[in-house]
């Protein structure tokens, strides 16, 4: 990403990363930006929650969108005490409703 | 600071049994969830369910909240009797509810601090944590996606202090909007959230963007749509006229025969990327009014010469 200086800011401007459709994520750095484990995200495949597009851990590759996935799945499980098959219906059901809703 | 109504909080009788508040809890908690809840104030909400129930779950909290007496407001200005000490009897509690972050005052000073909200867990043998991330959102103006822009946005981060209280610091910084966002997306911004702990890692930052309300454009993910008015024999026989995008006026064509609402795409002006949006024009005939003599005579010879039914569509 170009960090061209920028005359008119004492500080420098951050720039940071967009996540849109085109940014494609490695396991490594879905645990990173997520702060979980290799295994959370394991099952969170398992459970169908996420989906990578490669053959193998070391080609997997996440959409941007799972990030977000990921954050609410731990959020459910934490505060409302859901195991994982019922955040990832909950995730589900609420992506639903927010299609239905844009579509109002 | 405010006083708080633990019972009210959770809609239960003070008398209220454990088993009553802990379904009155759960069933608020599924109401509020900031991830379920599309109410405005859900995370205020559920923040405060969460704080109500730490205390009346537990039988020694509630005792000693209930001590305080039943002659107090929400909101009212409280101060703990004489002889309270928060210290002895729960600093350092056992706090289970993790996502409740950090408690109100009044919870603070009656039960002692919570310490680190959420997100506390052992890594490489000692107690080191990843600090929180924060989320924001941003209002900016289309032409800042357009053109790319840098914003200064102001936040409140939690810190711990020297003697390991939490804190909250103003904080600005100044953000690089990159060319061609679109609303809904985020920016993320490594390690710019809550600092972590034992020389963990700080959080992140995400930026929510979303765009001010547009004099003339609507955005559409990467597309803009703009109104254009056109007088009714520009849209019959057709016109070149000069329309404002983003990247400044362009000539279009208008086709002859051109109808109300038709939409007409100039293709690459709409938001930038690799894949750049496009501008739909969408037409909107505008009638002059007949106030001339000599106006209300032409409009007559147009009745005369091309009759027409607009509603036969509508069977009538």
């Amino acid at each position: 990403m170009a960090r061209v200086r920028d005359e008119k800011f004492l500080f420098q401007p951050l720039t940071g990363m967009v996540l849109d459709d085109q940014v494609r994520l490695s396991l490594e750095e879905l645990c990173e930006i997520c702060d979980i484990s290799t295994e959370t995200i394991l099952d969170m495949i398992e459970e169908g929650l996420l989906e990578p597009h490669g053959s193998g851990p070391a080609e997997w590759r996440f959409r941007c969108y799972e990030v977000r996935r990921v954050h609410v799945a731990l959020r459910l499980q934490q505060d409302l005490r859901v195991n994982l098959p019922g955040a990832a219906l909950i995730i589900e059901l609420l992506e639903e409703l927010e299609e239905l809703r844009r579509r109002m | 600071m405010e006083y708080k109504d633990y019972y009210k909080a959770l809609g239960v009788a003070r008398e209220a049994g454990q088993d009553e508040i802990k379904r009155a809890y759960r069933k608020l908690a599924r109401k509020f969830h900031p991830d379920v809840s599309k109410a405005a104030d859900a995370e205020k909400r559920f923040k405060e369910i969460g704080e109500a129930y730490e205390v009346l779950k537990d039988p020694e909290k509630r005792a000693a909240y209930d001590r305080i007496g039943t002659g107090w407001q929400e909101g009212q200005e409280f101060r703990p009797p004489p002889g309270w000490d928060a210290g002895s009897a729960f600093g350092g509690g056992d706090f289970t509810d993790a996502s409740a972050g950090h408690y109100s005052d009044f919870f603070e000073e009656l039960f002692g601090r919570s310490g680190m909200g959420r997100s506390f867990h052992v890594r490489r043998g000692g107690m080191r944590a990843k600090g929180e991330d924060q989320h924001a959102r941003i209002m900016i103006n289309l032409e800042d996606s357009f053109n790319g822009a840098v914003q200064t946005i102001a936040l409140q981060l939690t810190e711990v202090d020297d003697t390991g209280r939490l804190v909250i610091r103003p904080h600005t910084l100044n953000v690089r909007i990159p060319k061609g966002i679109m609303a809904g997306q985020s920016i993320r911004l490594a390690e710019q959230g809550g600092h972590g702990f034992g020389g963990g890692p700080r959080g992140d930052l995400y930026i929510e963007v979303a765009f001010h309300p547009h004099r003339l454009f609507r955005a559409e993910k990467k597309d803009v749509y703009l109104e254009l008015p056109v007088t009714p024999w520009e849209a019959a026989l057709g016109a070149a006229v000069t329309v404002p995008t983003l990247g400044g006026r362009v000539e279009m064509r208008i086709p002859p025969g051109s109808q109300s609402g038709q939409k007409l795409r100039l293709k690459n002006k709409g938001l930038p990327g690799k894949t750049a949006g496009d501008q739909f024009v969408v037409l909107k005939v505008v009638v002059p009014r007949a106030d001339t003599e000599e106006a209300k005579e032409i409009y007559g010879k147009m009745a005369a010469v091309m009759p027409m039914n607009p509603r036969s569509d509508l069977g009538v």
